[in-house]
């Protein structure tokens, strides 16, 4: 499949967000009202930033984004509606929980159960777009038992390496925000290995012999056109998938680094700003791959002889 | 709605069966698609540089060939493969829109896209596996075959121009249109008398449209032979016989010498 940046940049800086937005919410059904001001609404106002850049991202690259309302009508069906219904319902506990966490609206009773709202419908917006590419049968490496959980675990890693970050700026750096944060970075590694090794060790049960009806024997002779239409762009035929194999080691290798960086954090919480960039990068070449090897169905009609 | 229609009794399925057998591959259905298409429902079908190097549109049929060598046999054979939206009964296409902009009418099966509220998020043509959705980056929005529903219908063209246009243009008469949801329809009698069969059957978004396999392969031993008439040995018999071998005179008893062409077919 063709790797496309505004959906790379959407997953994963909504990932992020999301992640974040999660563990701000569970702080707050923890602790209650934040004790800084400015690093409570530093904190939201990243959370909701990457959020919201990545969810223009995804609207402005589609044909037509002022038709993107639209896209809420067919949740019944469609897991791209269920996430843009998700995403959008998110907003509301979010600022609720933001208002009354800052104690811009003074209610303490609420940040609690205003905090687990909140961090349940980052989950649930997470889980839809991770669906949006699992339920595509047509493509075998999205149609994954892993691909949700890998999705919900980079938003955890990415989400608590941020909050290090930004609780360390304003001195709010505890050692809880680590723990948790390896734990996140160890689970990504591990569903990351086993979905790899899920994806290359998978039977190729399509064939051309069965999208063709014409048996075993049967080959490409000739191209139905002359040049590259939409289907073997989009499809991504043409992305080398020669490189696959450096680039998830260098996913694993930035995980690495974030790990050490984040063990470092006990010299000094300053260490979180190697954490948090090389575990963001580690999810963008993840995301990169998760596109660029998938091979979908249709690629038998050009040629391959299993998908 | 892109959730699918409740199939009723007696659902009509309106669709193409393919003679993969007839076929020459001549492109005549790929272009009187486009040129029906480019001023009809799915109006325009653009291209860019359409004259240029790099020529890129967008097209609802796409002709392919592929070379199939059959078990048991030296040689192999040429087979030209059309291949447009099959109308599946239930499409993932039509069930992943988030919009509703794709969907499955219920009075006939057809699956369209609605050019006025599609966004062009192309997450359909993800879903299809079989390559039947083309993005129109000029338009913004997802293309796709019809089957002709401004055609079909179309009570200003004469009954018999009442098909699809890759239907009506095709030559070898290698595609049918009809009801498939009708077992005594022409189109269903073809598909059972040809065994006629679904693409990717697995993937369990049962087509409508039906293709008919190559028939079996002839040669010099599996032809009919037609022998030639023996002599009854009657005095008429003996005349043609004694005037054959006169006329014949030598050459005939020599092999004639074959000027050999092989080398000489390039040009």
């Amino acid at each position: 499949m063709n790797p496309a940046y505004s959906v790379i940049l959407f997953t994963t800086a909504s990932g992020a967000g999301y992640g974040l937005l999660a563990l701000l919410g569970l702080v707050g059904f923890n602790h209650g009202p934040v004790s800084i001001f400015a690093f409570g609404v530093t904190a939201l106002f990243i959370a909701l930033g990457l959020i919201t850049i990545g969810l223009l991202s995804s609207t402005l690259h589609l044909g037509h984004p002022e038709r993107a309302w639209r896209a809420f009508s067919q949740w019944r069906s469609s897991w791209l509606a269920r996430e843009g219904v998700a995403a959008v319902a998110t907003y509301i506990p979010a600022i609720s929980f933001g208002t009354v966490w800052t104690d811009i609206i003074h209610a303490p009773t609420l940040v609690g159960p205003l905090g687990l709202l909140t961090g349940i419908m980052c989950a649930i917006t997470v889980f839809c777009t991770a669906k949006i590419y699992s339920t595509l049968k047509t493509i075998r490496a999205w149609n994954n038992a892993l691909t949700e959980p890998v999705y919900l675990a980079f938003a955890l890693a990415t989400g608590g390496a941020l909050m290090a970050a930004i609780a360390t700026v304003f001195g709010r750096y505890q050692i809880f925000q680590t723990i948790l944060t390896v734990a996140a970075v160890i689970l990504v590694a591990i569903l990351k290995y086993l979905y790899w090794r899920s994806i290359d060790s998978a039977e190729r049960t399509h064939t051309m012999a069965a999208a063709t009806g014409l048996g075993a024997g049967v080959r490409q002779w000739e191209m139905p056109h002359t040049s590259e239409n939409y289907i073997m762009k989009e499809m991504g035929f043409a992305v080398a998938r020669k490189h696959a194999l450096k680039l998830r080691n260098a996913v694993f290798i930035l995980l690495l680094i974030t790990l050490l960086a984040l063990a470092a954090c006990q010299i000094t919480p300053w260490f979180s700003f190697i954490a948090a960039p090389a575990v963001l990068i580690a999810a963008v070449v993840e995301r990169w791959l998760f596109f660029a090897e998938a091979q979908h169905v249709v690629s038998l009609y050009y040629g391959a002889e299993k998908a | 709605m892109t959730s699918l229609p409740t199939p009723q009794p007696n659902q009509k399925k309106l669709g193409l069966v393919i003679d993969l057998d007839t076929c020459v591959g001549c492109q005549a259905c790929a272009t009187s698609c486009k040129e029906w298409n480019t001023q009809g429902y799915s109006a325009p079908l653009t291209d860019t540089n359409p004259y240029g190097a790099d020529v890129s549109g967008v097209w609802l049929n796409r002709i392919h060939g592929y070379e199939v060598k059959e078990e048991g046999r030296d040689d192999s054979r040429v087979v030209n493969f059309p291949r447009s939206c099959l109308h599946c009964e239930t499409p993932a296409c039509v069930t992943v829109c988030p919009t509703g902009a794709s969907y499955k009418r219920a009075e006939d099966g057809i699956v369209l896209v609605n050019p006025d509220t599609c966004i062009g998020c192309k997450l359909c043509s993800w879903a299809c596996p079989y390559g039947a959705r083309e993005y129109d980056h000029t338009v913004g929005v997802m293309k796709k075959c019809t089957l002709c529903v401004d055609r079909i219908y179309n009570t200003n063209l004469e009954p018999e121009d009442r098909a699809p246009a890759c239907v009506k243009a095709c030559p070898t008469g290698a595609r049918h249109f009809g009801d498939l949801g009708d077992p005594n329809s022409a189109v269903s009698q073809l598909v059972k008398a040809r065994e006629g069969f679904d693409l990717l059957p697995e993937m369990g978004y049962k087509p409508v449209n039906k293709y008919l396999p190559p028939r079996k392969r002839r040669d010099a031993a599996s032809s009919k032979q037609i022998a030639l008439p023996k002599g009854d040995g009657s005095a008429m018999d003996r005349l043609f016989s004694w005037a054959d071998k006169m006329l014949s005179g030598k050459s005939s008893a020599a092999p004639v010498k074959q000027e050999d062409y092989s080398d000489k077919l390039e040009g």
